[in-house]
């Protein structure tokens, strides 16, 4: 396993429990190489700029979320060779594999757009959040733009429900009167997903918050104060909140696993890496056309997990429990305390139930019991 | 079938891709591509012969022509800017 995030923790934990008789009986070993050794719920990122969440509670040591069967080994993976089945690591180790199962994740790049730092806030880290919470609580009135800067992102719905939500806290604090409130979508429509746009740009009109289509952000004037589409549009902003542009690891591109975008080809069903044997991606790692949310590598853990058991058992895999059907289910923040619900696969689109307090309270619910359930597969 | 009879400098296969895949390979496209350059998109995706066409009018370029293929759609833009 490469990565110890959502998917790799819960991927390594499923095989921990599976194939726990082989382990003990010292013929299958289980490893997850994690550069960092730390767990981080990022979903929790928004609410420290947006709910008084705290850093310290979105991080535990990786160890603390495996089985005790599985080796955990904390270091940086450096290169993956498909030929010799073997991950190399920073101290020059090679680590020799059967099933190799990559989940790496997204970074963000916020360099590729000259002037972010200085200008732009975002909320794809803890830092970063805190920051955007500082922007916010000094904010006494002006433009606010939320716009996005480069597609695949994580976590789509994030930047929809961050506007609602300083909405929101903006009519809180008797500032709305004197704000605007702008949101940039880089495609024809509100959200990628129709039904979801269906749903959402109501909300937007009725909370008089400017919708700009095909805004694809290309650069930031920061003299003037203003970002420039690539359609040749400018939007001037007091505080600019922008979704950094987003890549795979470096590792899968430096093995020339990946093209220089990161995410690795993956087919749709099986999860195995185009055109490798014996290698598998989930998560924000893959190319698939879905969220990259915690919650797809949740649904697809248990997928790759299957495949590899069964090669393992010398057995063809179940057909519906090895068969990804692109199920993903996440919940939706639209301000107000009100929220909804996403859930759809690659046949389904969602059906946005229509928004209440009952989903908004799930949400939260559903990030502070996280710890006791995702990563170790009790849900 | 009809045929456009434009010489294309750069074809992107993204059939398979989900909306907004394919506009956004074009957009990736269009970024790195030269003024003057012929770009054509081909899409398994429904949704693309509305949306790359009304991108392709936000953003100023010109749109060549759209066809129906094989089982896809083959979408020609020119870069004008």
């Amino acid at each position: 396993m490469l990565g110890g995030g959502v998917g790799g923790t819960l991927a390594a934990n499923l095989l921990a429990r599976k194939l726990r008789r082989r382990i003990d009986a010292g013929s299958v070993n289980v490893t997850l190489v994690d550069e960092g050794g730390e767990h981080v719920y990022q979903p929790g990122f928004m609410y420290i700029a947006m709910g008084g969440e705290k850093p310290e509670s979105l991080r535990r040591s990786e160890r603390s979320l495996l089985d005790k069967r599985i080796q955990l080994r904390i270091a940086r993976a450096t290169r993956i060779d498909p030929v010799s089945r073997c991950v190399e690591v920073a101290d020059g180790e090679a680590i020799g594999y059967d099933w190799l199962i990559v989940a790496t994740g997204a970074r963000i790049v916020p360099e590729e757009i000259p002037h972010f730092a200085e200008e732009a806030h975002h909320f794809y880290g803890a830092d970063a959040a805190q920051r955007l919470r500082a922007a916010l609580d000094a904010f006494r009135g002006g433009k606010i733009v939320v716009a996005i800067a480069g597609m695949p992102y994580k976590c789509p719905p994030a930047p929809l429900e961050v506007t609602f939500l300083i909405d929101s806290e903006l009519r809180d604090r008797k500032l709305r009167d004197r704000s605007e409130v702008h949101f940039c979508s880089p495609i024809a429509r509100a959200f990628t997903i129709e039904s979801v746009s269906e749903m959402a740009t109501p909300i937007l009109a009725h909370k008089s918050i400017a919708l700009h289509t095909f805004f694809n952000v290309e650069t930031i004037d920061p003299e003037r104060k203003v970002i420039q589409s690539l359609e040749g549009e400018e939007l001037p902003y007091d505080l600019l909140i922008l979704v950094p542009p987003h890549r795979g690891a470096q590792v899968v591109i430096d093995s020339g696993l990946a093209p220089p975008s990161g995410w690795l080809p993956t087919d749709h069903h099986t999860l195995e890496v185009k055109g490798q044997e014996r290698m598998y991606a989930i998560g924000d790692a893959t190319d698939l056309p879905l969220s990259k949310a915690g919650s797809t590598a949740h649904f697809e853990a248990p997928i790759v997990v299957e495949r590899i058991v069964a090669g393992v058992e010398g057995r063809e895999p179940d057909a519906v429990a090895g068969n990804y059907t692109g199920k993903v289910m996440c919940f939706f923040e639209v301000g107000d305390g009100k929220g909804t619900l996403l859930q759809f696969d690659y046949e389904h689109p969602p059906k946005p139930p229509k928004p209440n307090r009952l989903w908004h309270l799930g949400k939260i619910v559903f990030n502070k019991t996280y710890w006791h359930t995702v990563p170790k597969g009790r849900v | 079938m009809q045929t456009i009879e434009v010489p294309i400098n750069r074809t992107i296969d993204a059939r398979g891709s989900f909306c907004p895949g394919p506009l956004m390979e074009l957009i990736r496209a269009i970024r790195e591509g030269q003024v003057g350059e012929v770009i054509a998109v081909w899409s398994t995706d429904s949704g693309s012969r509305v949306d790359i066409p009304a991108w392709i009018e936000k953003a100023g370029h010109r749109l060549v022509g759209v066809e129906s293929r094989d089982g896809y759609d083959e979408i020609i833009v020119e870069k004008l800017r």
